[in-house]
């Protein structure tokens, strides 16, 4: 049987559209000046919807509205979620607290990291999960022999990110009463046209800020509620860039740009263990087996921890993006996998993976190779790096208590 | 709460054999059965007042030397109890394999007989070649140890001895089908049939199924009182022999308990401290040795995510449903097979007519049904041992194939007629055996798996195929007798090398505890 080319497309509507819009495309569409469009996980988002300095700048001195709609969302609930949860991911959800979100991630049996994300605990025994990659085959095979529900709810579920100074201003003024008393890191509930907004002090900025969640059908209302009250408060929507250089800021890292994830991974030599990106903190050893448990004792026993994560400080101001690591100038010992000039340290920094030992017992003697490409012609920098805690910049209004009206 | 060094799970025979070594090596080891006898597949059973066969397995073909010398097995118990095989044809009367696995042929032409010879040296050879590997613990790609690549280099070597045309013979007939083999040396359909019955017996493949010489060469790995290819009954049954490993693992200073089913593996920290019966009685012990089901050890018995989830995935597609229909008749007198003599009704009797035969015996299967002209061994074991039924009448045990798991119309409906079928196919060569039937008894795969306690009432407790072999048996992860949970290992015939009766898995996983431990006490 063959088929006319008109019938087997109608039968195949996802090729209709490569890239789905947003539940708030609407309103960034209505705003974007520079057509910079580019996919996150299937969906249409923006780099920049404007100028990207003041998109930057307006999350360290105002406020910046960030669609988070894209980003794969999973609901998971039932008597056994915390159990299902802690066997799934290296943290110990028994000591989330409801109302609580944790950062974490999950690995496979050989102790890879196969995604990570923040976990965000409803209730009792409902908990949603976010992240970057599609997970459901893994979780519904993980969940086997626990009461869980595991849906995803991507399509669902519109979320945005509102981020800087003023965020806290902007929902006030907004009418979202008994928001001051939400604490980093805590989830509250919030009344919004006759549904539930849900409320995180969350964000992926290092800043003050909220991250905000409604039914699809919402979307387009929540967005206006906080742009009408944020009119005088300095609010503006903004896309990846500006977000980009708050986070390398934060230090905090992205999957697959600062590490592979291991199904994405296509190199056996690209698959990283928590201890190698930086995540190490997290795993709890105590609690009962959690995917990879083994392996990551084992690399820690049998001292086979082959990377590092380190944050650096470069010399010069040129961001050394995706540079080559040397020691002493001569030997390769990792690369660049984000680098800025932050306006806020006002210093050159960059986020690195090296090999082990450099990075871990041998820390200095670190330079950086960087081709600056500059009108048709290379110049060639070799700039002395130095090994700097994470986070690069601290900012008290992040966590401060109540938070601050600005 | 009593403690002991080391649980075994199931006193199976391969759980009876680890016990023996481990007590000897000087561990207090205690045996939990949920049966009421030791041997798993390996009992005796009374399935009709007056009538004992062995439960499942009946013929002994593969025990190995090392576990009788190891655990000082009285040799005399079996000896002078080889028998021969006989591949059955009610119009020609039998081809008759004497010795092992046919060192002497009666009933055949001088010229077969030199073709058939040809092919045993053959395929001894290269079985011999294949046996090194029985007892060594398969070596893992990753972390081969100098001992390891030094013995696969002695394989090799061995193999070379004997002129390169062997080693190239070798590496082509491996992964071949054992028709195309039968094909290549045999004329007599007797012979051809019996080869391509004996290398798919167990396994879920026809003849023609590429890699089905495998289960041949598996079959001829095996030995018996130093006789490679041969075998025997045991006098009393397969009880017989469960009983004569008990006592020596009793000897060595093992406990056995029985009608005490394990429910549960006790982990802490991903260590196994212990386990827990069903009626909730928890028992602990440093090593947990599992003589059961892989699959059941790791899925069933241990907490929710104790293992991670790769290995559960990979737990899941191993392929373990069985193929093997286990009959029992009462006769009330010794039935005769036409052209067979009586001394040969001793033997282990063959339908399997032409490699046709069997290939149309396994296509129904591969869709859910049996067989509609089944192939089968026949033995009447109270030929040789009058004390299994009443005085003048007699016993009959045979293996049917092929009978899957799954019948899609159900075994409820499918057995009265599978039962029928497998009767008139014997009458065609047994021409008067109905009317001496006293009682019959047939199992089918599901039957045997709630009786035996066997998933998928397979005979190696999971396919023994080219993927599920050696660093792949049962899965990669676990081919070397451990376990992801410390101090849980397995030993069943679902480790390497596979089933059958030969202790192999049981011996092996022992000497490799106690390898390990030395080499941890060591550290
Ligand atoms: C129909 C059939 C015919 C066969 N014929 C032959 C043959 O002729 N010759 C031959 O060599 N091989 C034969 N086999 C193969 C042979 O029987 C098996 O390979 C062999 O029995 C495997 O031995 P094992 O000790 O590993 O396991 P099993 O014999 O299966 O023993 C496992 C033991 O564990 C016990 N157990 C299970 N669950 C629990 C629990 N929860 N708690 C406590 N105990 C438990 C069981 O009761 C059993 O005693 C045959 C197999 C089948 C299915």
């Amino acid at each position: 049987m063959t088929l006319d080319l008109a019938t087997r497309k109608a039968a195949q509507p996802h090729f209709h559209t490569l890239l789905l819009e947003s539940p708030f495309h609407e309103r960034l569409a209505a705003l974007d000046k520079t057509n910079d469009w580019y996919g996150w996980a299937g969906h249409k988002a923006p780099h920049a919807l404007d100028d990207e300095e003041l998109e930057y700048f307006a999350i360290r001195s105002t406020a910046a509205v960030f669609d988070i709609s894209p980003m794969t969302k999973y609901r998971i609930t039932g008597p056994g979620a915390v159990a299902f949860l802690d066997r799934l991911t290296v943290r110990n959800v028994a000591k989330l607290g409801i109302n609580r979100v944790h950062y974490t991630a999950w690995c496979d049996d050989h102790g890879h990291v196969l995604d990570d994300g923040t976990l965000f605990r409803l209730g009792e025994s409902e908990f949603r999960l976010c992240c970057q990659e599609r997970h459901l085959p893994w979780l519904l095979d993980s969940a086997e022999g626990f009461a869980v529900d595991i849906r995803e709810e991507t399509g669902e579920v519109a979320g945005l990110a509102l981020q800087g100074p003023t965020s806290y201003a902007i929902l006030k003024e907004a009418g979202f009463a008994g928001v001051e008393a939400l604490k980093p890191f805590q989830i509250g509930g919030f009344a919004h046209e006759g549904c539930t907004v849900t409320i995180s002090r969350t964000g992926f900025t290092g800043d003050l800020g909220y991250e905000l969640f409604v039914p699809r059908a919402l979307a387009l209302s929540l967005w206006d509620r906080l742009f009408e009250a944020g009119k005088f408060l300095g609010i503006r929507a903004i896309g990846y860039t500006a977000l980009n250089r708050a986070r390398i800021e934060a230090g905090f890292i992205v999957a697959n740009a600062d590490f592979m994830t291991a199904e994405t991974a296509l190199r056996g030599n690209r698959l990283r263990l928590p201890d190698e990106i930086g995540l190490d903190w997290m795993i709890d050893l105590e609690k009962p087996n959690f995917n990879g448990r083994r392996a990551i004792m084992a690399a820690r026993a049998g001292k086979t921890l082959k990377h590092i994560l380190v944050g650096m400080e470069i010399d010069g101001n040129v961001p050394p993006e995706h540079a080559l690591v040397y020691h002493n100038k001569r030997r390769e010992v990792g690369i660049v996998t984000a680098a800025i000039w932050s306006p806020l340290a006002k210093r050159n920094i960059a986020i690195a993976s090296l090999e082990r030992p450099y990075g871990e017992r041998i820390q200095d003697g670190l330079w950086v190779e960087i081709y600056a490409l500059r009108e048709l012609q290379y110049q060639k920098l070799m700039k002395r790096a130095r090994i700097v805690p994470r986070p690069f910049v601290t900012l008290a209004r992040r966590s401060a208590n109540p938070p601050g009206l600005f | 709460m009593t403690s002991f060094d080391t649980i075994i799970i199931g006193a199976g025979h391969n759980g009876v054999v680890a016990a023996g070594f481990l007590a000897k090596s000087g561990r207090k080891v205690l045996v939990l059965e949920a049966a009421d006898t030791a041997g798993g597949g390996a009992r005796t059973v009374e399935f009709a007042p007056g009538f004992r066969a062995s439960g499942l397995a009946h013929v002994v073909n593969r025990l190995h030397p090392q576990v009788m010398s190891s655990l000082k097995l009285d040799r005399t118990l079996f000896e002078g109890e080889a028998v021969p095989t006989l591949a059955l044809d009610a119009q020609r009367g039998p081809a008759v394999l004497h010795g092992g696995y046919g060192e002497t042929l009666e009933g055949v032409s001088e010229t077969e007989a030199g073709a058939f010879a040809a092919m045993r040296k053959k395929l001894l050879l290269q079985a011999g070649v294949l046996k090194s590997f029985l007892t060594r613990k398969p070596p893992r790609p990753g972390d081969i140890g100098l001992g390891d690549a030094l013995q696969l280099g002695l394989t090799g070597l061995s193999l070379l001895r004997h002129g390169r045309q062997e080693a190239r013979d070798f590496a082509r007939m491996l992964l071949m089908n054992v028709a195309d083999i039968a094909d290549e040396y045999l004329t007599d359909d007797r012979l051809k049939g019996l080869i391509a019955f004996d290398a798919t017996l167990g396994i879920h493949l026809g003849p023609r199924s590429p890699t089905s010489l495998l289960g041949l060469f598996y079959r001829l790995t095996g030995e018996v009182l130093g006789q490679a290819g041969g075998q025997y009954l045991p006098k009393g049954g397969m009880g017989t022999l469960a009983r004569a490993l008990e006592t020596a693992a009793i000897a060595a200073g093992a406990r056995l308990r029985f009608s005490s089913p394990v429910a549960q593996i006790l982990t802490e920290k991903g260590s196994a401290i212990g386990v827990v019966l069903k009626n909730g009685e928890e028992l602990r012990a440093t090593e947990v040795v599992s003589a059961i089901h892989p699959v059941t050890t790791l899925q069933t018995f241990l907490p929710a995510g104790e293992i991670d989830t790769g290995l559960s995935r990979s737990l899941r597609h191993i392929r373990s449903k069985g193929n093997v229909a286990k009959l029992h008749l009462a006769l009330d007198r010794v039935p005769v097979f036409t052209g067979v003599s009586l001394k040969d009704q001793r033997g282990r009797l063959v339908i399997a007519p032409s490699v046709d035969h069997v290939e149309n015996a396994f296509n129904p299967a591969k869709y859910g049904a049996f067989s509609a002209d089944p192939v089968m061994e026949i033995t009447l074991p109270s030929m040789g041992d009058l004390s299994l039924a009443p005085p003048g009448a007699c016993v009959l045990s045979a293996l049917v194939q092929y009978a899957p798991y799954d019948l899609k119309e159900g075994w409820e409906n499918g057995k009265p007629r599978f039962l029928e079928t497998i009767l008139s196919t014997i009458e065609r060569y047994a021409p008067d055996i109905r009317s001496s039937i006293v009682a019959a008894e047939l199992l089918v795969p599901p039957d045997i798996e709630a009786r035996y306690r066997l998933p998928g009432g397979h005979w190696h407790h999971g396919e023994l195929q080219a993927d599920q072999l050696l660093i792949n048996r049962p899965t990669f992860a676990l081919s070397g007798y451990e376990t992801p949970v410390e101090g849980l290992y397995l030993c069943s015939a679902g480790s390497h090398p596979g089933g059958g009766l030969s202790g192999v898995p049981g011996m092996n996983a022992a000497r490799h505890i106690i390898a390990a431990s030395k080499a941890r006490s060591r550290r």
